[in-house]
């Protein structure tokens, strides 16, 4: 067999997987200047400051791998839905479902057992939690064809109405919008091993949430249910044609998508705060979708997006003495619509010009 | 409370859902996902709260609110007609950048993070909340034409009859001329006017402009349009009677008879119903949320 | 790569005035797709007030061709003249303003609105601002009237029959002042008393000064309606005759490039080791029915017959006569009733996955929408639906399906031969020997094969048959349902027609001759 060459299919696919989010930070980068300008402050020193806060010091690091790891489990919860091509918009809802159940496991749970005994338990609560809110719209569509879309938008809703129900008028904390503390289960932050994290909020569930996109990985690129998955995803005809059960894929799906997105809610609920607060899960889901997004829906790209994303964030913070933090809710809406936009231009491009070369 | 005040608060709440309902279906019609509803009208608040303190008058906030609104559906438009991305991806990213971009100019406008200095409204202030201050306000007016005029639009036009064609079969459409991206841009436009009209009439009603005042109210108008299945008399009753549940809510606060939360859920669980098909199925334009190759 | 120009073929009979500028001249048109090139040095001369069949095999490029005379694809080369008027790539607006109308083979109605409102669409009669429904509807009245199109003006074109669609598609080109009209095989799916009225309009469009271009691959209709005849092969116009004096021999033998009755004879080698009927049918299939999609009437209705083992049984018919919904209720994709026996098991409440694992092999009508998943390599796509016999616990065996992949690239001349490559990058027949190999490489009693050999090359065809001959051969039973008759003929031992969802006629292949079997497949006849 040749040597792969430059020109090889496989590089292609690397180029289009590839450049898309390049461009889109590029031009990120360009209207985050803009508006640093516009606000009459140097765009090298703002982006230095952000750096600086961010990687550049324990505690601002740790806040990143604390948002991160949210973000990889949102994130890992968009992609796996659109690799079976379906979207879940749901994400926000479902870590809120997670966590929330996993509070309330953790309100019944006596005092005393240990953190790793009682963790099965948890993981199993917040991936139930998110998975029922998940398996809802995947059974409406397998069921009724009802679009994904709007149903996980639409339950998004529901759901976080029906948590804040239950959180205000049953078992918060008076004067608070939060649960009481875990009984037991509770687990460390990063800070208790490594000094310099400390008074930060990341936590030995990253852990988790690595462990979670291997997992990932592994089910879509080497198990035969993620080969089926993945088929339906891409083609749905061809897939029934194999002997799938598309009506089947979708719905566990979209539950497993959303047990995902569950899971995230240990990250605030265990590893953070040890209760539930109502709106600890605000804008995780759409970050979710940008972070599948530039992440191409595969677990590796989803963790650095994940990075990325909660480096903008934390980022968002540390120049707020220079420039409004609200510049980076600005640069992440940008770099979503600069890959939505770039990835189909790109390809088109990139196989315009490869033709002309040929 | 008797059924006169009611129905004027009903009317109150109902008039920006049925603005951005219209505009829903305009843009869902042309075959155009209306998920960045809620970031037009939020987009068109704040253009309304700097117009209005800036020139001092309530129509200029107006005029600013249709320029935003229509800006941020161009962008829109652009990034899913012209560069083709995908719709509900650009949609909620026009949602979040309207967030970030009005959070910003917040900031470097009014110096503040929660809200704007009080502008000029319509409304006389300490004027009631009966129909008699109601109808002083234009804005009010505009909505209870709007979805007559929507449906005169889209079911007696030239205008209305392409942007039916491009949403169910723009192929068909492009091979009898008819200029699919233009009537999809058009329809896209109206849709950010109207939905950035519904953001004046909050900030304008209010006298000022407050962080995420929208709060949703894009999504309602969504759901009344997909509830009304994409058809603008309907989608316009869905809107009165989602805003007449939020009334009973407000009316019931404090008995505790139904928690509003429930009340919160009604337009998005009726939503989901019509679109499982229980009581007749919706069934969407054949080509809503399509990229098209022209 | 352009043909030799036929300037030799002889012109239309003419006074002895200088002719006129001809109704349309194409010359030299180039289009590809991507890989595919559709057109390539494409030619054709139109007169005015004739109506002109533009023939050709499936995947000739004559629907390309005519998509380019309507505007809705530029052409990469070439010019084009309408009315002695330069019209090289024009847009489908300058191309209606100029007359040249275009009925497409898949309707291009917006089924939600109603007939008038798709005449009228992207022309609108207006009063003011508003529609002018009523001048719409009358516009349609009139027309109607004046051609015998009838179609009910205000209804939704979601509940027109097919045949009542076609005639808005027409009438929309007539009420845009189209003098040149393309029909894009029109009579695919009209029913015989349908056609006669079709042939009926467009004699009088014709008359009235009109000129019409038919494209089709049906012979007797070349010859019933058309006034010349210009034929197409792989993209590029091989002749161009007059219908009088043209035989539909002459006519075959431009469209195939070789003797078709020669390709015929030399093709069919007779039954395998056991004659037709000799043992017990491996496949029989009884009263087996499938919904319609669109219409009330069932599109399979009440099909029964059996294959044997080593028997091929062909199924000839004119495309859109319910062999895609047969084939795809035989495969389990469709829900039908009726009784599929293979062997001793009635596969009706099996999915996909069971039959195939009770032996049943399916090549798929259409490799890109079924057969393959185009973004998945060489190799995946070689074990697609056998999925479940290459693992290893839960996950894939990487190893064996590999292994697999080299084994089937070598034996079926799979290019390129690097499995990890994504199907997507190959040619259409390099993607076709990928399903074939996979379908034919599995332990199967039963194989079904729509299509076989469509859009693929001359060599990848002879070694596509060979492939279904080995299988007969075998003692397997093959039931092949193919839209072109010679390759029905070709392989077959005995051949069945389908029409209007049911089987007309089942004939052993001594008596199957292209006119026994046209005859059944246009309804002109039905076995009892």
């Amino acid at each position: 067999m040749s040597a792969v060459t430059a020109k090889s299919p496989r590089w292609a696919a690397i180029e289009e997987a590839v450049l898309p989010p390049l461009v889109a930070l590029l031009l990120a980068m360009v209207v985050g200047d803009v508006l640093i300008l516009t606000f009459g402050q140097s765009p090298g020193a703002v982006f230095k400051l952000l750096l600086e806060g961010t990687w550049g010091n324990a505690y601002g690091f740790g806040q990143v791998l604390y948002k991160a790891t949210t973000l990889v489990f949102t994130g890992l919860a968009v992609g796996l839905g659109l690799r079976a091509g379906l979207f879940n918009i749901g994400a926000e809802s479902q870590l809120a479902a997670g966590g929330f159940v996993a509070a309330m496991v953790g309100l019944l749970l006596p005092a005393g057992v240990p953190a790793l005994l009682c963790l099965p338990i948890f993981i199993l609560a917040a991936a139930l939690g998110g998975g029922v809110v998940g398996a809802v719209p995947g059974v409406l569509k397998a069921r009724f064809g009802a679009h994904e879309v709007i149903v996980t938008i639409m339950l998004n809703f529901i759901v976080l109405a029906l948590l804040n129900y239950l959180t205000s008028n049953k078992v918060h904390v008076p004067d608070t919008l939060h649960t009481a503390e875990l009984k037991s289960g509770a687990l460390p932050r990063l800070g208790d091993f490594a000094e310099p994290f400390h008074g930060s909020a990341a936590n030995v569930v990253i852990l988790l949430a690595i462990l979670s996109a291997v997992g990932l990985g592994w089910f879509l690129f080497r198990t035969r249910s993620g080969f089926e998955l993945r088929a339906v995803g891409l083609q749905p005809k061809s897939a029934e044609y194999a002997g799938v059960n598309v009506p089947s894929v979708t719905w566990r799906a979209l539950a497993m998508s959303g047990a995902i997105a569950g899971l995230g809610g240990l990250n605030y609920v265990l590893g953070y705060k040890h209760y539930y607060e109502e709106g600890f899960a605000t804008g995780a889901g759409f970050l979710g979708i940008a972070v599948a997004l530039v992440g191409r829906s595969h677990p590796i790209g989803i963790v650095l997006a994940a990075l990325l994303f909660a480096t903008l964030s934390q980022g968002g913070l540390a120049v707020n003495a220079l420039v409004p933090k609200q510049m980076v809710d600005v640069l992440q809406a940008v770099v979503i619509i600069a890959v939505a936009t770039s990835v189909p231009e790109v390809r088109r491009l990139l196989r315009g010009a490869r033709r002309s070369a040929e | 409370m008797n059924v006169l005040d009611f129905a004027a608060q009903t009317l109150r709440i109902a008039v920006p859902y049925l603005l951005a309902a219209a505009g829903g279906v305009l843009s869902e019609r042309a075959g155009l996902v209306g998920l960045s509803l809620e970031g037009y009208m939020l987009g068109g608040a704040f253009c309304a709260a700097v117009g209005s303190y800036a020139a001092g008058s309530p129509w200029a906030g107006v005029a600013a609110a249709v320029a935003g609104g229509a800006l941020l559906a161009y962008l829109y438009a652009v990034s899913s007609i012209r560069f083709r991305g995908d719709q509900v991806v650009v949609g909620i990213a026009i949602n979040l950048l309207a967030v970030g971009l009005t959070r910003f100019f917040l900031r470097l406008i009014f110096d503040s993070s929660s809200n704007s200095p009080r502008i000029p409204g319509f409304t006389v202030k300490g004027s009631g909340t009966g129909f008699g201050a109601l109808l002083q306000n234009p804005l009010v007016w505009v909505g209870l034409v709007v979805i007559p005029l929507t449906a005169w639009l889209l079911y007696r036009t030239p205008f209305g009859l392409r942007v039916r064609a491009v949403g169910e079969h723009p192929v068909a459409a492009a091979s009898v001329g008819v200029p699919v991206a233009r009537v999809r841009y058009l329809a896209v436009l109206l849709s950010g006017v109207l939905a950035g009209l519904a953001g004046a009439y909050l900030a304008l009603d209010q006298h000022q402009f407050t962080d995420s005042m929208t709060n949703g109210r894009g999504f309602i108008a969504l759901a009344a349009t997909i509830f009304g299945r994409w058809d603008p008399v309907r989608a316009g009753l869905a809107c009165l009677l989602f805003a007449a549940a939020e009334t009973l809510q407000i009316q019931l606060q404090g008995t505790n008879v139904i928690p509003s939360q429930f009340v919160e859920m009604i337009p998005y669980v009726l939503t989901i119903i019509a679109l499982a098909g229980v009581v007749g199925r919706a069934v969407q334009p054949a080509a809503l949320g399509k990229t098209t190759t022209e | 790569m352009t043909p030799p120009r036929t300037n030799q073929t002889p012109r239309m009979p003419d006074s002895t005035l200088p002719a006129p500028s001809p109704a349309i001249r194409l010359r030299g048109i180039d289009k590809s797709f991507g890989a595919v090139r559709a057109n390539r040095g494409a030619e054709l001369e139109v007169v005015r007030g004739e109506i002109h069949a533009l023939v050709g095999e499936n995947g000739a490029g004559k629907s390309t061709l005519m998509r380019i005379l309507s505007g809705m694809y530029t052409p990469d080369a070439g010019s084009m003249e309408v009315e002695g008027r330069d019209v090289t790539g024009w847009s489908t607006a300058e191309a209606i303003a100029a007359g040249v109308g275009m009925v497409h083979q898949h309707f291009m109605l917006v089924p939600t609105l109603t007939v008038a409102e798709n005449v009228v669409l992207g022309s609108e009669i207006t009063r003011g601002l508003v529609l002018d429904r009523a001048a719409a509807e009358k516009a349609v009245h009139d027309l109607s009237a004046r051609t015998g199109l009838l179609v009910p003006a205000d209804r939704l074109v979601s509940e027109l029959s097919v045949g009542e669609a076609q005639r808005v598609e027409i009438l929309k080109t007539l009420y845009r002042g189209a003098r040149i009209l393309v029909l894009d095989e029109p009579t695919a799916v009209l029913s015989p008393f349908e056609v006669r009225e079709l042939w009926q309009v467009l004699r009088g469009l014709r008359d009235a000064g009109g000129t019409v271009v038919l494209i089709t691959h049906k012979l007797d209709e070349v010859i019933e309606v058309s006034d010349a005849i210009t034929v197409m092969r792989q993209g590029s116009t091989v002749t161009r005759m007059p219908t009088s004096g043209a035989t539909p021999q002459a006519i075959a033998r431009a469209m195939v490039g070789r003797d078709v009755a020669l390709a015929l004879d030399a093709g069919y080698t007779g039954g395998g080791a056991l004659a037709p009927g000799a043992t017990e049918a491996l496949l029989q299939v009884r009263d087996l029915s499938v919904a319609g999609r669109r219409s009330a009437a069932a599109a399979v209705d009440r099909v029964s017959f059996s294959i044997a083992p080593g028997e091929i049984l062909g199924i000839a018919g004119v495309e859109g006569n319910g062999q895609t919904e047969l084939v795809e209720a035989l495969a389990g994709l469709s829900a039908a009733s009726g009784a599929i026996l293979l062997g001793e098991h009635d596969l009706v409440p099996l999915g996909v996955r069971e039959r195939g694992d009770l032996g049943l092999s399916h090549i798929p009508e259409d490799r890109h929408e079924r057969g393959l998943v185009l973004d998945y390599s060489i190799a995946d796509n070689l074990v697609l639906g056998q999925q479940h016999r290459f693992t290893k616990g839960a996950t894939l065996d990487r190893a064996r399906i590999l292994d697999n992949a080299r084994r089937l690239i070598a034996a079926y001349d799979i290019r390129p031969t690097d499995p990890s490559v994504a199907a997507r990058a190959l040619s259409g027949g390099n993607q076709q020997k990928i399903v074939i190999a996979r379908e034919m490489s599995r332990d199967f009693r039963v194989l079904l094969a729509a299509q076989p050999t469509r859009g693929v090359d001359v060599g990848a065809i002879e070694f596509i048959h060979a492939r279904l001959r080995e299988a007969r051969d075998q003692g397997k039973a093959v039931l092949l349902v193919s839209a072109d008759l010679a390759e029905v003929l070709a392989l077959s031992d005995r051949v069945a027609v389908m029409y209007g969802g049911r089987i007309v006629a089942v004939l052993p292949r001594a008596e199957a001759t292209p006119d026994t079997l046209g005859a059944y497949m246009t309804g002109a006849e039905r076995a009892a």
